[in-house]
C-alpha cells in the first residue's frame, strides 16, 4: 500500500519535473525565436522608420523610433514618384487578374470534373504537361503576342497575360472538389427546372468556397507581386507600370532620397503584407497543400 | 465521379456535351494563347536573326545555337543559375527544417507567431525587397553595415553588392530568407504526419527528445523530403526579380544568371540592337535543362509516393 502510494508520488514529482522542464526549456526557445524573429523583419521595420525618418536621420542610424514622423515622405512618394498611379494600376490589375483566373479556372474544373465527354482527356493531358513547362523562358512570345494583338497600350495587355496561362493547380484543385459532390445536387437542381448553367452557378460555384479562397489568395499573391511580365509589357509604356517596375525604374533617379524610397516600399508591401495577416492560415494552407497530395 | 453522356453516335454526345466545351473555353483560349502557343512560338524564334524593331526575321537556322555554344557569357549565366540552385537548397531546407521541428513542439505557446514572422518575407514583392535591401546592405550608412562597423565585427564597410566577389553570394542569402518560409511550412506540413501513437509509444519506453527525432521523426520525413527538395530545387532557377532589382547581373556580370541573361539581350542591351531570336534560343536550351529537372521530379514523386504507400501498408 504504503510502496504504491511512494511510487504514485514519484511519479507525479516526475510529472511536475518534466512539465516544468519543458515550460522553462519552452520559456529559452521562445526567448532566441523572439530575438531571431526580430533580425529576420527587421528589414521591414527599418523600412517603415526610415520612411517616417528625414533623410539625415536615416544616414545617421540612430534607432528605430522616428523622432517626428514625416508624413511628407509618403506625399511626396505619392505624387512626385508617381506611386499613386503605379499603386492604382497594380490594383486593376490585380483585381482583374484574380476575378479572370477564378471565373475560368472554376468553369474549366467543373467541365474536367464533373464530365466525361469526347476531347476530356486530351485537355486534362495537356494542362497536366504544363507542369513540366518552365515558365518565365517564354516572355519574348508573349511579349510579340501582346504587340501584334495591339493591346501593349493600355493595362488589358497586361491583365491579359498574367491571367493566361494554363493555372494549372487551380483547375485541378476545382476538378477534384467537384467530382466528389454528390449526384443528387444536380438531379434536385434538374427537377427543380434548372439548366447546366444555373446549376453550375446557384447550386454547385456556391459550395466551392474554400477552393475559390485559395484561387483569390495564390493568384492576389502572384499579380500583386509580378514583376518580369510588367516590366517587359510597359518598357514603352511609363504610365502603365506597376509599382515593382515603377520603383526600379526611379531607382537611379531618386537614389539620395531614401525616406522617400522607403515610403514607396511601405506604401507598396502594405498592402500585401496586411492581407496576409488577415488570412494567414489560408495562404499557409495553400502553400502547404503542394505536398501534402 | 465524372458523369458520361450516354449517345451511341459521337456528334449527338458532342451535342449532349455542348455546355462542357463551352466552360472549357475561356480557360483553354488563355492556355493556348499565353502558355502553349508561347511554347511553339519560343522554338521558331530561335531560328530566326531577329532585332524586334522591324517585321524583317530571316530564317537562319541552328546558327543562335552554334553561337550561344561559343558563347562564354551565356555558358557563365548557366553555371550561375545552377549554383545559386546549389547553394540555396541545401541552406535553404536545412534551416527551415530545423526552424519547423523547434515550432512543432505542443509546449510552445507563441510558434503560431514566430511561424507568421518567419512567413513573412514570402508574400511581399521581391521586386521591392531587393530594392530595399540595396539601401539596407549599403556600404554607405546601410543599416547592416553600421551594425557591423558598431560592433567591431569588420573594420569598414562591406560593399555587398558592389563587389564581384559578394554580390552574387549575398542575393543567394537574401533569396533564402525570402523562401526561407514556404520551405518552412513544407516541413510542418509534413511533420503533421508523424504519428503520435508511436511518439507517445517510444515515449513510454524511456526514449529522450533526440532518439524520438532521430529513430522516428527524421525517418517518417524522408519521403516528403523527395518531393521538397525537388520542388525548391526548380523554384530556386527562378530568381529573376531579386537579381534584377539587386544587382541588374552585375557588377561585371558576375550575378548574371540565366533569366537576366536572355532579359538582358532581348530587352535591356545597352547601345545595341535586341537579339531576340539569340535570347529565345537561351531561353529553349535552359528551358529543355529546366524540363529535364522537372521530369526527373516527377518520376522521383512516383517514386515517393510508392515508398509511402509501403510504409503505409507495414503500418
Amino acid at each position: 500500500m504504503s510502496a504504491t502510494t511512494s511510487s504514485l508520488t514519484l511519479q507525479r514529482r516526475f510529472a511536475v519535473g518534466w512539465l516544468r522542464g519543458s515550460r522553462l526549456r519552452a520559456t529559452i526557445t521562445s526567448l532566441i525565436l523572439g530575438a531571431i524573429c526580430l533580425v529576420w523583419t527587421y528589414p521591414f521595420l527599418w523600412m517603415v522608420s526610415a520612411a517616417l525618418k528625414t533623410n539625415v536621420q536615416v544616414a545617421s542610424g540612430a534607432g528605430l523610433i522616428p523622432p517626428s514622423p514625416q508624413w511628407g515622405n509618403f506625399e511626396r512618394a505619392w505624387t512626385q514618384a508617381h506611386i499613386g498611379q503605379y499603386f492604382t494600376n497594380t490594383v486593376i490589375i490585380t483585381v482583374s487578374t484574380v476575378a479572370i483566373v477564378v471565373a475560368t479556372t472554376a468553369m474549366m474544373g467543373y467541365a474536367l470534373g464533373r464530365y466525361d465527354y469526347p476531347g476530356r482527356k486530351i485537355v486534362l493531358a495537356l494542362y497536366a504537361a504544363t507542369i513540366f513547362i518552365p515558365e518565365g523562358y517564354t516572355i519574348i512570345p508573349v511579349f510579340d503576342l501582346i504587340n501584334r494583338l495591339h493591346l501593349n497600350d493600355t493595362l488589358f495587355g497586361i491583365i491579359l497575360a498574367e491571367a493566361g496561362g494554363a493555372h494549372v493547380i487551380f483547375v485541378l484543385l476545382f476538378a477534384g472538389f467537384f467530382s466528389q459532390l454528390p449526384h443528387e445536387l444536380e438531379e434536385a437542381a434538374i427537377v427543380d427546372g434548372a439548366g447546366f448553367v444555373r446549376t453550375f452557378a446557384q447550386v454547385m460555384l456556391p459550395l466551392s468556397g474554400p477552393v475559390i479562397a485559395t484561387t483569390i489568395i495564390l493568384q492576389f499573391m502572384s499579380s500583386w507581386n509580378n514583376f518580369m511580365l510588367p516590366l517587359v509589357l510597359t518598357l514603352s509604356r511609363p504610365e502603365l507600370r506597376t509599382l515593382g517596375v515603377g520603383m526600379f525604374a526611379f531607382q537611379g533617379q531618386y537614389y539620395s532620397d531614401w525616406s522617400g524610397m522607403a515610403a514607396a516600399a511601405t506604401i507598396s508591401l502594405l498592402p500585401i503584407i496586411g492581407v496576409f495577416l488577415a488570412l494567414q492560415r489560408h495562404f499557409v494552407e495553400g502553400i502547404a497543400g503542394a505536398i501534402k497530395q | 465521379m465524372a458523369r458520361a453522356f450516354a449517345a451511341p453516335v459521337l456528334s449527338e454526345r458532342l451535342y449532349a456535351a455542348r455546355w462542357c466545351y463551352v466552360f472549357m473555353l475561356p480557360s483553354f483560349g488563355l492556355a493556348i494563347l499565353f502558355t502553349f502557343w508561347p511554347i511553339a512560338a519560343s522554338w521558331y524564334f530561335s531560328l530566326l536573326d531577329w532585332s524586334g524593331f522591324s517585321d524583317e526575321r530571316p530564317y537562319i537556322g541552328l546558327a543562335n545555337y552554334v553561337e550561344l555554344i561559343g558563347d562564354p557569357y551565356f555558358w557563365q549565366a548557366f553555371g550561375r543559375s545552377f549554383l545559386f540552385m546549389a547553394v540555396t537548397v541545401p541552406v535553404r531546407l536545412t534551416l527551415a527544417l530545423i526552424v519547423a521541428i523547434v515550432l512543432n513542439d505542443a509546449a510552445l505557446r507563441l510558434a503560431p507567431l514566430f511561424r507568421t514572422l518567419f512567413f513573412l518575407p514570402v508574400v511581399t514583392t521581391s521586386a521591392i525587397v531587393g530594392l530595399l535591401m540595396v539601401f539596407v546592405l549599403s556600404p554607405f550608412n546601410g543599416p547592416v553595415n553600421q551594425a557591423l562597423v558598431a560592433s567591431g565585427l569588420v573594420g569598414r564597410p562591406i560593399d555587398f553588392l558592389g563587389d564581384p566577389a559578394t554580390a552574387l553570394y549575398t542575393v543567394m542569402g537574401v533569396s533564402v530568407w525570402k523562401q526561407f518560409g514556404v520551405s518552412m511550412v513544407y516541413w510542418l506540413a509534413a511533420l503533421q504526419t508523424v504519428p503520435p501513437e508511436q511518439l507517445d509509444a517510444a515515449r513510454v519506453d524511456g526514449a529522450g527528445r533526440w532518439d524520438l527525432l532521430r529513430y522516428i521523426t527524421l525517418p517518417h520525413l524522408r519521403p516528403f523530403a523527395i518531393v521538397i527538395v525537388l520542388i525548391t530545387a526548380v523554384s530556386a532557377l527562378r530568381v529573376f526579380d531579386l537579381v534584377q532589382t539587386m544587382t541588374g547581373g552585375g557588377p561585371f556580370f558576375a550575378s548574371e544568371v540565366m533569366e537576366v541573361y536572355i532579359y538582358r539581350n532581348a530587352f535591356s542591351v545597352q547601345g545595341g540592337t535586341p537579339r531576340l531570336g539569340y535570347a529565345s534560343a537561351a531561353g529553349v536550351l535552359f528551358g529543355l535543362t529546366v524540363m529535364l529537372i522537372a521530369l526527373t521530379q516527377a518520376r522521383a514523386l512516383r517514386w515517393a509516393r510508392q515508398a509511402r504507400g509501403d510504409a503505409g501498408l507495414r503500418q
